[in-house]
């Protein structure tokens, strides 16, 4: 009956957030199939719920949302690039939390690494065929016009350039920061954000303020915006099969346990610097590939704006890890997309107040809602999550006992 | 790097420099000593500093509008901005107070943003200026020139900071904040509401916030968004500072301001906030090896 009850309130929200995003599309034939696809989304959920063991429905869930994200850019041309960047927004939120949620430190600057990405493969895609301080210094006047091979040859470099100077960064600035504690942290890394951004600004080999205009991509318009849309689906895709890898493993104990108490852990044996930088380079890894991929879909990188977007993209992550419920996988996937469908909604129908909006959002989230979507859920249906409340020593569990023993 | 051979071939030049910068100074050291404050007491450390300097100075622009002298602004701005911070610390901070320390900065990380909006949804993103009316004085045979309301508000920052320094140490209030600073717990068993405590010294830290920012209106720009380098500035000062140390912070904002005028006279004003950032930066690495220097003895 319980079962039943849940699903009637479950179809309820989820239509409801179908209407909301259909509100997003205001082409008739996405909304009605957007809304079939809602009602076969949950029909499955409840069949899934009823007939499968927790394993199956694991499997059922993860088929679900890959085919709806192959399938998301067919079904809906127009909004390719959004949708791109709702994966690029979880792989963030999801980079994000495996420091703030999982390892409590909080950082404001991870943006750093997305732009330290962002401009190491535009130096190597650029610079493989041209002299970069020329081409930066005509700003763009010269067009960089490669095939096939060169454009894919040298974005693969570029990748590969992004993700090590990333970690590179994220080594040698954790021997900086990571003495910090609590907000000293915070503060720090909000500090080298916007020190790197001012810094790039300054640097003319990259074009300075000016920006870079990247390498033109050699296909048609729909074959770039899928290409980017498959790169970035990818990407957020590989970033949460990582991580729940990796939080099946011993890491996640030993970063979990830095989170609840630092010097307990590092008197139980727990090489803490270490597992910090480990845990800072690998986000770093996944954050500067979706710069090198951001920078090539963008077409442009420019520092404030684009690459080192501390209080838009640098905050959106903490935002929305917190909004879905950090320190869990799930979590930051599911802010990202609440998260992205109110921006959305916001800019579109609120143009102006949007900013008001997104302020008094954190405001309400931080103040009012601090557990988050999923941690709410959890407190409110814990059966579901196979989660027991261990309520053997509480205090009314001890007055029992002590009234029974009385007796 | 042109500019510092100027600086040695015409030393008046660094004399000007260093009272601009002086006098600029003890607003920041205003500013700062407000976030030590709320720092102090209620370990909410407020990103939204610099937003409510700006609010200040919006309300002296707004009377200058209705054709009312900046001056008199002065105690508007601080009956208002005590109401707002009285009014903020009700919605949001009393919910965030005794919660974890990152969980504070991020709201109010988000009122600085709203706060930001509104100023510019309002007033529009041109730079203002409340006109004060004052003239320019002239020193040492005119290579020196200080507007006088530069010096006025000077004056007006050390008078408003005395007053906030006896109340301190005086009133009963000042004796309940203060002790609620040193041990709360103990406080409230002493019979006083720390709650209330909290939100006097919220809005106290936002009166003193707008009397800056009126000041601020007076003697150089404000504009929607420069909001946010006032609270960097204020976090360099208490960080370099440390709490609870009043010469310290005089001392800091007074360098601070001076430092930022010969950086950004040497490097070119672009590099105004950079500087700000960096020195920050600096302090923060300095304060870790003292820190690491420490546990290296209690290992």
């Amino acid at each position: 009956m319980r079962l039943s009850q849940n699903s009637i309130a479950l179809y309820v929200v989820v239509i409801a957030l179908g209407f909301l995003a259909s509100l997003l599309f205001p082409n008739e034939l996405a909304q009605i199939s957007g809304l079939v696809i809602v009602v076969v989304l949950i029909q499955t959920w409840i069949l899934a719920n009823k007939y499968m063991s927790v394993g199956q429905r694991a499997f059922v869930l993860y088929a679900v949302v890959i085919i709806c994200g192959i399938a998301a850019p067919f079904a809906f041309p127009n909004y390719v690039t959004q949708i791109a960047i709702l994966w690029l927004m979880i792989l963030f939120a999801l980079t994000w939390d495996m420091m703030g949620g999982q390892m409590g430190y909080n950082s404001l600057g991870n943006i750093i690494f997305f732009g330290v990405g962002m401009y190491a493969s535009a130096i190597v895609q650029i610079g493989l065929y041209y002299d970069v301080a020329q081409y930066t210094s005509h700003a763009g006047a010269v067009k960089v016009q490669y095939d096939w091979f060169q454009y894919v040859f040298g974005m693969g470099l570029g990748l590969i350039a992004a993700a090590i100077s990333a970690v590179v960064v994220a080594v040698v600035l954790g021997r900086v920061v990571f003495g910090l504690r609590g907000p000293y942290f915070a503060i720090g890394t909000l500090g080298a954000a916007i020190a790197a951004g001012e810094l790039v600004g300054a640097w003319d080999y990259v074009g300075g303020g000016g920006g870079i205009t990247m390498p033109t991509f050699p296909g048609s318009g729909d074959e770039r915006s899928l290409f980017f849309y498959f790169a970035l689906f990818g990407l957020a895709l590989f970033t949460f099969a990582f991580l729940k890898w990796l939080y099946s493993r011993r890491y996640a104990l030993a970063v979990n346990a830095i989170r609840d108490d630092e010097d307990k852990a590092e008197a139980m044996g727990i090489h803490t610097l270490r597992y910090k930088t480990v845990a800072w380079a690998m986000s770093a890894f996944l954050l500067g590939m979706s710069g090198a991929v951001f920078g090539n879909m963008s077409g442009f990188v420019e520092p404030l704006e684009v690459a080192f977007p501390t209080i838009t993209f640098g905050i959106f992550m903490v935002l929305m890890a917190l909004l879905g419920g950090k320190g869990t996988l799930w979590g930051p996937v599911l802010g990202a997309v609440v998260f992205h469908i109110i921006k959305e909604l916001t800019w579109t129908y609120f143009l102006g107040w949007q900013w008001v909006a997104l302020g008094m959002l954190i405001i309400i989230n931080v103040a009012y809602f601090q557990q988050g979507i999923l941690g709410w859920a959890q407190e409110k249906w814990p059966d579901f999550f196979g989660l027991t409340v261990d309520e053997s020593d509480t205090r009314e569990a001890a007055a029992d006992a002590s009234g029974e023993a009385s007796k | 790097m042109d500019n510092i051979s100027l600086l040695t071939m015409a030393p008046v030049l660094n004399v000007q420099l260093l009272v601009d910068g002086l006098l600029i100074g003890a607003i920041f050291a205003l500013v700062a000593y407000g976030l030590a404050l709320v720092w102090g007491v209620t370990n909410v450390k407020n990103l939204a500093q610099g937003d409510f300097v700006m609010m200040g100075g919006y309300i002296a622009y707004a009377m200058t509008l209705a054709g009312i002298h900046p001056f008199l602004a002065l105690p508007v701005a601080i009956v208002l901005m005590f109401a707002f911070g009285w009014l903020i610390y009700k919605t949001v901070i009393y919910r965030v107070v005794d919660k974890d320390l990152f969980t504070s900065l991020l709201a109010t990380f988000g009122i600085a943003i709203v706060v930001q909006q509104l100023l510019n949804l309002i007033f529009g993103p041109e730079v203002k200026i409340a006109e004060s009316g004052f003239g320019i004085g002239e020193y040492l045979d005119g290579g020196l020139t200080v507007s006088n309301i530069k010096v006025i508000a000077f004056f007006l920052a050390l008078a408003l900071a005395l007053v906030v320094v006896l109340f301190m140490k005086k009133s009963r209030m000042g004796q309940a904040i203060r002790a609620t600073s040193q041990n709360a717990r103990a406080a409230r068993i002493m019979g006083i509401d720390t709650d209330k405590v909290y939100a006097i010294t919220f809005a106290l830290n936002a009166a003193i916030c707008g009397a800056a920012g009126v000041l601020i209106s007076m003697i150089w720009v404000i504009q929607p968004y420069f909001g946010t380098s006032y609270s960097i500035r204020a976090f360099v000062i208490v960080t370099a500072a440390g709490l609870g140390n009043l010469p310290g912070v005089i001392m800091a904002g007074l360098g601070l301001g001076a430092l930022e005028q010969f950086g950004s006279f040497i490097l070119g004003a672009e590099f105004q906030q950079a500087i700000v950032v960096g020195l920050l930066l600096v302090i923060l690495v300095i304060r870790q090896i003292q820190q690491s220097r420490h546990r290296q003895v209690v290992k």
